[in-house]
């Protein structure tokens, strides 16, 4: 659970997740929006179906892959928020689609 | 700037764009090397100065100054003319110093002169039971979040580990007005007297008087449980409690964030896969690069410097960063101007003169890098546990390869950056040898996931052509 | 040298010692284990080059034997046994290695592609052989039956029902464990520094010290070429690199292996495969992944979002001339020499049938005489 300190300049982005439509502030990365919007776990694990959630936050994890505008498997702590940007989480293996 | 709009070749290469990526690039740049600083970040500053030019966190006292400082070294690297290119992930580095770039889906190779790796560290992985659970993070993530998003954990918060930056991360969460329920020290008792005969080098550096104070102010507003030695998280889906031991007593805690922390160790992912030799570092616990005076690596045209090379703090990276930078001018351009290495010099041993203590009395405790519980997962990407690495070392693996074909340990995307070093631990301790002689995975390009579809488009030689199709 | 071997230590004595720990060795000791031998395997380091782990685990008969008949009769006969072969170490390990056969394909992306195929089947067609495997040639829309998401550019292939898979690495883990349960010592870390014979026993020396065995089996893949002439026998050995690329899990999608791409049980998909001599696994050959990546995205479009996760490079076991050599030595007699390049799809035939010619201490000359390496001497002759 996160909240956004108080002095934060609110600069909305709205993205969404899994069809459901999430306000995100500009500069957060993916993974720290889902953090922010409480919408964990973010992903189930390929072996086990395991819950999993963003870990390390800079990209050794692997923890917060995502499926970013339809690209899977996006680290989404490297990636920042867009106006738009449309993103799944991927339970298990993922889709394979041209 | 587009990826193919990017020259093939230049004279100096920088992987990472944090504080001994940014001052080799001043260096190199300001001596009219034409230099690239690469990151995967979405702007400068790596992961101490994360989002500094961009950080929505107003109240400079929340960061504290040495945050700030950051802001300088980008502008200084900006001004020299270097050219910074983010959002880019290096995924191969090889003795011919080509680089594979990969950005926005598209994939293609650039070549260097000299190639500086500052890829950094990362946090040291605390494998115990139910860290795979949504609402354990580290430290640094937390911190990150922080920095780049002003985002702070609310509801139940523990910290957790042992080392430097989980006092200074607890110092900013209180000053940002978040309760901490409790900090879990598992720095042992015995440390403090380990550590005294290195008291010396560090009660002179800068750091003492900082860490001191740092220490006071967050143990007058957080209960600090010292001497804990063991640590469980648990939950159904979703971390609900944690329960530790100290002391001989035992409770559990209710808990929506732990953050865990002990210590940092070199990001070595990039530098082992292009070929550097690595060593084992007995005091830092961790692998290392082999380097020269100068940072030099083991690869002729790759130098290291930075936590990548060792770990030795932000102040110390600069100063190695510079190093590096002033041994590339004085290769390629010799007749230029670079800053004077004997004053680099001096400094660096100055922030490097705290180490021994640091390094010592902040090492992780034995059984919160070797999980002593079977059922704790080791690699949590193929999540394997411990009770099989040691099964597998028992069967006869004696190193991590052997290991990876016997159960899939360090196949997955992260490629052993969380379980390598748990890994190399296990064996050693089940079968009785050093780490060194046990060794770590064999690491290959691409370092980074890349796309099937983005290395398909890369062209290809007419021999490698011949040696495919038959 | 009575004093040099008394300083050494003494690691034991048994039935059979096999030197090399890998699929081969593995096979033929796990073989000989079952046959109530008392073994002991041999290996190298934790670094060392292993083709046990740098393989594309095909069970594989198609375009095996071109030139040597005898040698796709063999092949055969090990993929018949194969399922029994898996069931076997199920029961006795736990250890599922996912078999399966469910036939598979050699893809054309190119008419003169095609056409060389068409031209290797009927040379295989005009050769005499025992057993017959019908590989066919597949027009495009007929393979796209059983693959439906081939690409534009596929023009057709070749398709043999006999042709699987195995997961390897469980494979490799299901014989060690079987070795284990079995009571044989395995010994990492010991590379052999000398092979002697005296009073009807063998002596090996390790640099960890000797071992005394009444037969000695030299399955250490590449190496053999250094050590078979301590049994008076000859391997010659042409190593030969391979790169593999090692996609994340996908779901299911690929059901028939492709000689070049396949999925595993475990989702991930495995592309190759490359060819160039020499013994060197260190490095990559970035533009080799890059026309392999090309490759494999012609043959299955929706492969190009699948992200590599990770390659390597790996150095294959090939004789002279690609067929196996398993050989019997005339002046160490008990000493055997097995090596070959398939040690995946012929590792039903080194534990069932090739072991217990080695534990009846004669290879069978009906079925293994042309495997000699006696065949480089005629040739070289010839």
């Amino acid at each position: 659970m996160f909240r956004r300190l108080p002095e934060i300049v609110q600069r909305v982005v709205t993205i969404t997740v899994d069809g459901q439509r999430v306000a995100a502030q500009e500069g957060d990365s993916v993974a720290a929006a889902l953090l922010a919007a409480g919408l964990t776990p973010t992903r189930l694990t390929p072996v086990s179906g395991a819950p999993r959630a963003p870990y390390c936050m800079m990209g050794v994890c692997f923890e917060c892959i995502v499926t970013i505008d339809g690209v899977a498997n996006r680290q989404g702590c490297l990636v920042p928020v867009r106006e738009a940007m449309q993103v799944t989480t991927i339970a298990g293996r993922r889709e394979l689609a041209i | 700037m587009r990826l193919d709009s990017l020259r093939d070749t230049f004279d100096v290469a920088i992987v990472g764009a944090g504080s001994a990526g940014l001052a080799a690039a001043a260096v190199t740049a300001g001596a009219g090397l034409a230099t690239l600083v690469v990151d995967e970040n979405a702007g400068p500053g790596g992961q101490i100065y994360r989002a500094v030019t961009t950080s929505p966190v107003k109240r400079r006292d929340i960061l504290g100054e040495d945050y700030w400082a950051g802001e300088r070294l980008v502008a200084d690297a900006v001004r020299s003319g270097a050219a910074m290119l983010d959002a880019t992930t290096v995924w191969s580095l090889d003795r011919d110093l080509a680089i594979g770039l990969s950005r926005d889906g598209s994939a293609r190779m650039i070549t260097a002169r000299r190639v500086i790796i500052a890829t950094g560290a990362q946090e040291r992985p605390f494998p115990i039971p139910g860290w795979t659970l949504p609402g354990v993070m580290t430290a640094g993530g937390v911190q990150t979040m922080l920095k780049a998003s002003g985002l702070v954990p609310a509801g139940e918060t523990v910290i957790a580990g042992t080392g430097p930056l989980l006092w200074l991360l607890a110092s900013q969460l209180v000053r940002a007005g978040v309760a901490i329920a409790a900090i879990l020290d598992t720095t042992p008792r015995a440390a403090y007297l380990k550590a005294a005969p290195h008291a010396a080098g560090f009660v002179l550096s800068p750091l003492f008087a900082k860490g001191l104070a740092l220490r006071r102010e967050v143990a007058a507003k957080v209960r600090v449980i010292a001497g804990v030695t063991e640590i469980r998280a648990a939950g159904f889906g979703k971390l609900a409690s944690v329960t530790y031991a100290a002391g001989g007593r035992q409770e559990t805690l209710p808990v929506d964030n732990l953050l865990l922390h002990q210590g940092v160790v070199p990001n070595v992912n990039l530098a082992m896969a292009a070929g550097c030799q690595h060593r084992w570092d007995a005091r830092q616990l961790c692998f290392v690069p082999v380097l020269d005076a100068d940072g030099l690596s083991s690869v002729p045209g790759i130098a290291i410097a930075g936590d990548g090379a060792g770990i030795a703090g932000a102040w110390a990276a600069e100063e190695r960063g510079r190093l590096a930078g002033v041994a590339a001018v004085r290769a390629l351009a010799p007749q230029a101007s670079a800053p004077d290495g004997q004053a680099i010099r001096q400094r660096l041993a100055r922030h490097e003169a705290a180490r021994g203590f640091l390094e010592t009395l902040f090492q992780p405790p034995r059984q919160f890098r070797v999980p002593p519980s079977d059922d704790t997962i080791v690699c949590r990407c193929e999540e394997v546990t411990a009770g099989t690495v040691r099964e597998a070392a028992r069967l006869g693996c004696e190193g991590p390869n052997q290991l990876k074909a016997f159960t899939r340990c360090g196949m997955g995307p992260c490629q052993g950056r969380l379980c390598g070093l748990t890994v190399t631990e296990i064996i050693a301790e089940t079968r009785g040898l050093s780490p060194e002689v046990v060794g770590s995975y064999r690491l290959r390009p691409p370092v980074k996931p890349i796309s099937l579809g983005e290395l398909a488009r890369m062209p290809a030689s007419a021999a490698a052509v011949k040696a495919v199709v038959r | 040298m009575a004093a040099a071997r008394g300083q050494l230590a003494g690691l034991g004595e048994f039935d059979t010692v096999v030197v090399g720990g890998g699929l081969v060795g593995a096979a033929i000791a796990y073989g000989l284990g079952k046959l109530g031998e008392r073994v002991a395997v041999l290996d190298e380091g934790d670094m060392a080059v292993r083709a046990s782990r740098g393989n594309f685990a095909l069970v594989w008969v198609q375009s095996k034997g071109l030139g040597m008949p005898e040698y796709a009769d063999w092949t055969v006969a090990s993929s018949d046994a194969w399922a029994g072969f898996a069931g076997d170490l199920q029961r006795e390990t736990d250890v599922d290695v996912c078999f399966e056969r469910p036939g598979g394909f050699m893809l054309a992306l190119s008419d003169a592609e095609m056409t060389g195929r068409a031209e290797t089947l009927k040379r295989f067609h005009n050769q005499a052989t025992g057993s017959s495997y019908a590989t066919t040639l597949m027009e495009r829309a007929e393979v796209q039956r059983y693959l439906p998401d081939i690409g534009p550019e596929v023009v057709g292939g070749s398709f043999c029902p006999l042709d699987g898979h195995v997961n390897s690495l469980k494979l490799f883990r299901a014989l060690h464990t079987a070795l284990h349960r079995q009571g044989a010592r395995y010994l990492p870390g010991h590379p052999v520094t000398a092979i002697e014979r005296s009073g009807g026993l063998f002596r090996i020396t390790t640099l960890k010290g000797a071992l005394g065995a009444g037969k000695v089996v030299l399955a250490a893949g590449n190496a053999n070429m250094h050590l078979a002439p301590m049994v008076g026998l000859t391997a010659p050995m042409r190593p030969e690199r391979g790169q593999i690329l090692v996609t994340e899990r996908v779901r299911p999608f690929l059901r028939h292996p492709v000689v070049t791409v396949r999925q595993t049980d475990e989702g991930t998909v495995m592309i190759g495969d490359s060819k160039e001599e020499g013994f060197d696994p260190a490095g990559q050959t970035l533009d080799i992944n890059a026309v392999m990546a090309n490759r494999a995205v012609r043959m299955f479009p929706l492969l190009g979002g699948a992200n590599i996760v990770r390659s390597w490079r790996a150095v294959r076991v090939m004789t002279a001339d690609g067929f196996p050599i398993y050989d019997q030595s005339e002046t160490h007699p008990g000493a055997f020499v097995v090596t070959c390049h398939s040690g995946v799809t012929l590792a039903a035939a080194h534990a069932l049938t090739l072991a217990p010619m080695i534990h009846a201490g004669m290879l069978e000359h009906d079925q293994v005489a042309t495997f000699s390496a006696r065949r480089f001497d005629v040739q070289k002759a010839a």
